[in-house]
């Protein structure tokens, strides 16, 4: 009978890590679906990049206030982890604060989780008030209607009732050691929790040993929730900015890449040994559709950028586009990319893992033509990207489809191509005068 | 009366058999906006004042692409790129110079892949140069304790990291350099950039050039400074729609350095 928790508390978190890892299949499974490409290069500026801007937050401070706030959630993530392995081995096997003959060490951990839990606390305050009551701009934004708006919230809710569940855990914890009960160590410090045990006075050890219980149960139930929760969230920005900042682009922003379908069309052009009446052969591959309509034609880098995106709008409030009222928004752009995504990743589930046609694209159907040619390719966007995600290349990839797959540009760009083609300026003059301003 | 200037071809010194230091690109704007081609002879003023050894494609320089590129024309793109790689490598160009940022971002970073590998300068990286080795003077003179803002264009700044160049020189000429709310990193874009320059902006409340020109014009400037033909356009129309040309022009670093020294 005794063993009925351990055993409770083994299935319920095998459980967990078992549903937690066929979303992570799912979501490696959707991003393959993404065009390869090399990454493969330049290794320690990548490590480099990652641990500046993952680990170091080195672009969540280029903001102050969200900065600091974001910092002590995010270290407060990281330390507490340590707790969490205590938690999972005292359930498995019936042990009850495992890591106590640490001793002193002991006692400094326990007291830093209570001090994080409670800065983590203050600041999901602050945070929630940003997005309700002082309502930023860029939290309130037409595609933060509905489900990203709740979610956002719902996360917030979540961290808070964590970390209060983990100091009324402690604070039973502190009073069951006070009355010296059977079971409970005398370990930990408790600078957090001690202050608010007085809430718990009087009460007899049958009761605390309730509150502790539960409190402890509903922490790690509440933590292996939270788990699953990031697949269908916003939040798995917390697991995939480390890969995210380690792929990001390198070199400079305003390099953007040359399509290589394209070279070898020119340079089949300009071969003069090339035989202009050559049908291609029976077998040879259909031709590369040139740039993205959908999901499928972005590369998978773009996709995992998608499901990094926390939504946090910073690319949306730099964007000129966007702060002038044009609809083009940065994060919109995320959004739709893993929207369509996951509609497409449900597709093929649905399929016996074969994508059906659902006549439906992220062209028109989640990213209008306005949006796409809003865009003046300044980056404001990508330098604002806290984990480097970079919704220019989107743009630009869908700007090709439309150009060249469609021949849908604007008219007045038409013009200024047609111009280029034909005189080697966006405007109607001749080459010939490309000098004159010497003699004027 | 102007000096006339001396701008060799790169056809004119091939024949004579001589290579110069540097290739000035152009640009279309350069060679066509009225407005573009006076930072065009203001830039060759300093060089010729400078005696440097350069050179121009003339009616050989053709557009570098990218207006093509950033509207989703990557054909017309690498069509115009390896072209122009071509006449580059032919003359065997090792060296290049330009005032517009667009172009200096396509050859620097774009036409390696395709084949045309060349140190590529801004002309304020240029012009920095120059000073820094002494074959130029800046006193200020006329510009002295002006208030200049410097807009930082994209396609240098956040694209390429070129923040620093251009506002050692402004301050070099003992003006007063104010920032912009936007600036370097967070520098907000004119509204040329990603071929909007050659097409009417999308539906909004407010055109995007208005609302940099609203921040130059908070810093109080008597001059905004600029360093891309483009953004000199655009920051020039929204002085114009604020009315406010008469008292702040617009202004490339190139015509200041000219001016300043009265070239």
């Amino acid at each position: 009978m005794q063993y009925i928790p351990n055993i409770l508390f083994a299935l319920v978190f095998i459980g967990a890590i078992a549903f937690f890892v066929k979303n992570v299949k799912r979501l490696a499974r959707n991003i393959k679906l993404g065009k390869s490409i090399d990454v493969a290069d330049n290794r320690p500026k990548r490590w480099n990049n990652m641990l500046r801007i993952a680990f170091g937050q080195t672009k969540m401070v280029v903001r102050p206030i969200p900065g600091l706030l974001h910092t002590i959630v995010y270290v407060g993530f990281i330390i507490i982890n340590i707790e969490v392995l205590e938690i999972v081995i005292d359930g498995l096997f019936g042990t009850h604060r495992v890591f106590a003959p640490l001793g002193n060490l002991y006692d400094i951990l326990i007291a830093s989780f209570e001090v994080l839990a409670f800065l983590v606390i203050f600041a999901v305050a602050v945070f929630w008030i940003r997005r309700n009551i002082i309502k930023l701009k860029r939290f309130v934004k037409p595609e933060m209607k509905g489900w990203p708006k709740k979610d956002g919230n719902l996360i917030l809710y979540i961290e808070m009732v964590l970390m209060l569940l983990f100091l009324t855990m402690n604070a039973a914890d502190f009073k069951l050691q006070q009355l010296g009960a059977e079971h409970y160590v005398q370990a930990g410090s408790f600078p957090i929790s001690g202050h608010i045990a007085f809430f718990l006075d009087g009460m007899g050890i049958p009761t605390l040993i309730t509150i502790e219980r539960t409190a402890w149960w509903l922490h790690i139930l509440g933590i292996l929730f939270f788990l699953n929760y990031l697949y269908y969230s916003k939040h798995l920005h917390i697991l995939l900015a480390f890969p995210n900042t380690y792929f990001g682009k390198l070199g400079p922003k305003g390099s953007f890449k040359n399509n290589d379908a394209v070279t070898k069309e020119v340079k089949l052009m300009m071969d003069p040994s090339a035989d202009p009446f050559a049908a291609p052969p029976e077998d040879a591959p259909v031709p590369e559709k040139f740039g993205a309509s959908d999901v499928k034609d972005l590369s998978w880098l773009q996709l995992l950028n998608a499901y990094t995106c926390t939504e946090c709008g910073r690319c949306t409030s730099e964007c000129p586009a966007n702060l002038t009222g044009k609809k083009l928004s940065p994060r919109k752009i995320m959004m739709d990319t893993r929207d369509r995504l996951e509609e497409v990743g449900k597709n093929i589930e649905a399929n016996k893992s074969q994508f059906v046609d659902d006549g439906k694209q992220l062209l028109d159907d989640y990213i209008t033509r306005e949006e796409l040619w809003a865009c003046t390719s300044c980056n404001a966007c990508v330098e604002a990207c806290p984990v480097s995600i970079d919704p220019l290349s989107i743009i630009m990839d869908m700007r090709q489809f439309l150009v060249m797959e469609q021949s849908a540009a604007p008219s007045e760009l038409n013009n200024m191509m047609g111009n280029i083609e034909n005189n080697g300026a966006p405007w109607p003059f001749n080459q010939m005068d490309r000098l004159n301003w010497s003699q004027e | 009366m102007e000096n006339i200037l001396k701008v060799p071809t790169m056809a004119e010194l091939f024949a004579k058999g001589e290579q110069p230091e540097v290739l000035f690109w152009v640009g279309c704007a350069g060679s066509f906006d009225d407005r573009a081609k006076k930072i065009t002879k203001a830039f060759v003023k300093i060089l010729n004042k400078a005696n440097v050894s350069f050179a121009v494609l003339g009616t050989e320089e053709s557009c570098t692409g990218d207006p093509a590129k950033r509207a989703g024309n990557e054909f017309l793109f690498q069509m115009q790129a390896v072209t122009n790689i071509e006449v580059l490598n032919a003359y065997g160009i090792k060296k290049v110079v330009t005032a517009c940022p667009h172009c200096f971002n396509t050859i620097k970073n774009e036409y390696p892949g395709l084949g045309g590998n060349y140190e590529v300068v801004h002309h304020t990286q240029f012009l920095k140069q120059l000073l820094e080795e002494g074959r130029i003077s800046m006193q200020g003179g006329k510009l002295k304790g002006k208030k200049i803002t410097y807009h930082d264009p994209c396609y240098l700044g956040r694209a390429n990291d070129v923040y620093e160049a251009p506002r050692d020189l402004i301050k070099k000429l003992d003006a007063e350099l104010v920032e912009m709310k936007n600036c370097r990193k967070k520098g907000l874009c004119c509204g040329a950039g990603g071929a909007q320059m050659f097409k009417e902006p999308e539906k909004g409340h407010k055109d995007i050039n208005i609302e940099r020109t609203e921040q130059a014009l908070e810093t109080e400037p008597e001059i905004i400074a600029a360093a891309c033909p483009f953004c000199n356009t655009m920051m020039t129309d929204g002085v114009k729609n604020k009315e406010k040309e008469t008292a702040v022009q617009v202004m490339d670093i190139a015509e200041l350095i000219a001016n300043a020294e009265d070239l």
